[in-house]
């Protein structure tokens, strides 16, 4: 951005007198019509705006629903199906609220991979990818906290379960837990805290989306080659391009949605959290939403208590070492052929940790789990840090636009050339 | 070092008080946590809920497993069979994950009524009774198997099914809550 200065000059006498008082204009202009957007982003560079719609949609959703839910055990459960049967278009509020929810989960995780996959995560985007595992982590603490608040079986069990994971802590655990629960089990004034809370998170996140993007307009976005913007020929001004596409993104992922809300709505949910909560009686198959599952599968994998629950947690706090513990100097995996093998068979071992969480911990599915998730940390811990030092990358290409367009003769006579010069554009 | 550089000054009254203020302010802060925490915790209503409640055994037939509430918290209230009885007595204790002879988990002359809490010691699920290998409690969640005596003998749980406080006040009551001292 620092290469870029604004070139934002009001044109009203109002403008004027605004902008010398607040900038915000220039910084809405800096930052979302002139800035400069690699030419060669693919529609997997969409998720971040289609995250931003889903968390929209989820706190406007949320708050109506907010309106019309009553934070009480004994009558959480009446309430959610007041809300399904006589509010009006309440099914609807409720339906795009829980399948939003996994909307969410399905664009972070190919979010998350596209980062994977194309070293996003390397210098300079460090702190831009650590604001985004937070941003991870406090998404599963809020979802986790909704899914409790309708207070069926799977409600209560869950919020059991996974308090109980702070039960493991030696010493203070149980301390720890009744904390968490306001009383000797998970009751009322466990349902109360978490409603508090799940209002309040989705705010927090709207907070730390706002480093995010910050910090990602520091460097400038990654492109699939992984090398910078070297000059303006790489460019294109993120108005209109990056704006309409994001937009055309955004509308072909609500269509998706809509498709999930209207034909399917508890495809994802489970048939018991339509059983108010019972704390006498446990649903024979307790599993977390599909979100979890992979995490989930690494605490079973572990016949230990207390080690179950720190694999879990290193699972996602090995995120964080990540733009350390990869050694290799190329972002992208297209020039880095080894890699790419290890990259996908990571995919599928996450995968596979998945569906093992969906299964019950028996038999050969705990061999299993044990395995993949052995792996899961040897990707990290072992992978990433050696083949970095013995792989031999592919020639990276000189520039943005040599990738896309070619090596070019000269610098005159490009016939996009016009097109690209973002200081041109606005 | 002090006498070799000129630029440091000595602590003057102002550094004392800027110090001094900076930790006045952080105490302050750490102590207005407390009670924010403290709010978390279990509420005087809930401690008071904790009051023993009575449990008549008599209508609890031989084998059966019968469910109450303490504090909100989930018991177990088992009639065991003489079989059962037996299976808990003849196990080799020092093999025990959570090593507990049979005897210290039940009063004396009262062998036949188990007491325990109803939550996996694994992660609070309940355990289903004369399920598992030793028929005593099976957790349908993660796997974890217990005895008839209550004692982890499989799968991830650390330890055994805890016992509440409670004491007999006659032969066919107990009271939950309530140590077998002040009954």
């Amino acid at each position: 951005m620092s290469q870029h200065p604004t070139t934002y000059v009001p044109k009203s006498a109002f403008g004027k007198w605004f902008e010398s008082r607040l900038p915000i204009a220039s910084l809405v202009h800096s930052s979302f019509i002139a800035f400069p957007v690699p030419r060669n982003l693919t529609y997997f560079w969409t998720f971040g705006a289609i995250l931003v719609f889903m968390l929209v949609a989820q706190i406007v959703t949320g708050v109506f629903l907010a309106m019309y839910y009553t934070p009480n055990a004994s009558m959480a459960f009446q309430s959610v199906e007041h809300i399904m049967r006589d509010v009006n278009y309440g099914w609807l509020l409720r339906y795009l609220h829980a399948n939003g929810a996994s909307m969410f989960f399905v664009a972070v995780y190919i979010h998350i991979f596209r980062n994977f996959y194309y070293g996003s995560y390397k210098a300079p985007r460090e702190v831009l990818y650590i604001l985004g595992v937070i941003i991870f982590i406090l998404m599963m603490a809020t979802a986790f906290m909704g899914y409790v608040l309708p207070w069926g079986q799977m409600s209560f069990w869950g919020a059991t379960v996974i308090t109980n994971l702070f039960s493991a802590i030696p010493v203070v655990g149980e301390t720890i837990v009744s904390f968490l629960w306001g009383g000797y089990s998970v009751g009322n004034p466990t349902l109360n805290r978490f409603f508090s809370l799940h209002f309040l998170l989705p705010f927090m996140i709207f907070g730390v989306v706002i480093l995010h993007v910050w910090a990602l307009h520091v460097p400038g976005q990654n492109n699939p080659t992984g090398i910078p913007i070297k000059s303006g020929k790489d460019a294109v001004p993120f108005t209109p391009y990056a704006t309409i596409k994001d937009i055309f993104a955004v509308v072909v992922f609500m269509i998706f949605f809509a498709w999930w809300v209207f034909y399917i709505p508890n495809y994802l949910g489970h048939a018991d959290n339509y059983i108010p909560a019972n704390p006498a009686v446990t649903p024979a198959h307790i599993v977390p939403e599909w979100y979890f599952l992979p995490f989930y599968a690494i605490l079973r994998a572990i016949p230990d208590k207390l080690g179950g629950v720190i694999a879990m947690f290193s699972a996602i706090l090995v995120w964080f070492l990540m733009p350390w513990l990869d050694t290799s100097k190329v972002r992208s995996t297209a020039y880095r052929p080894q890699y790419k093998f290890f990259f996908w068979v990571f995919v599928a071992v996450c995968v596979l940790l998945g569906w093992l969480g969906s299964k019950p911990a028996e038999g050969w599915y705990v061999i299993v789990s044990q395995i993949a998730t052995a792996y899961y940390f040897i990707h990290f811990l072992v992978v990433l840090p050696l083949l970095g030092l013995f792989e031999r990358p592919l020639p990276l290409p000189n520039s943005i636009l040599e990738s896309v367009m070619g090596v070019q003769k000269g610098g005159a006579g490009i016939p996009v050339g016009a097109n690209a010069e973002p200081q041109s554009k606005g | 070092m002090a006498e070799t550089t000129t630029h440091v000054a000595e602590p003057t009254r102002r550094d004392f008080l800027y110090i001094a203020t900076g930790a006045a302010a952080a105490v302050g802060g750490a102590t207005l946590v407390w009670p924010f925490v403290q709010s978390l915790a279990p509420d005087a209503a809930t401690v008071a809920a904790g009051a023993p409640v009575e449990v008549d055994l008599t209508p609890i037939a031989e084998g059966q497993i019968v469910k109450v509430f303490w504090r909100g918290k989930l018991i177990f209230v088992r009639h065991r069979t003489a079989d059962e009885i037996k299976a808990a007595e003849d196990v080799n204790v020092a093999s025990l994950r959570d090593p507990q002879p049979d005897s210290a988990r039940v009063k004396p002359d009262h062998a036949q009524w188990l007491i325990v809490y109803g939550n996996c010691t694994h992660l609070g699920c309940v355990p289903l009774g004369q399920q598992g290998e030793y028929h005593g409690w099976f957790c349908p969640c993660h796997g974890s198997v217990f005895d008839t005596s209550g004692r982890v003998r499989g799968g991830p749980a650390p330890i055994n099914l805890p016992i509440p406080p409670y004491a007999f006040t006659s032969d066919t009551k107990i009271v939950i809550g309530q140590d077998e001292a002040t009954a």
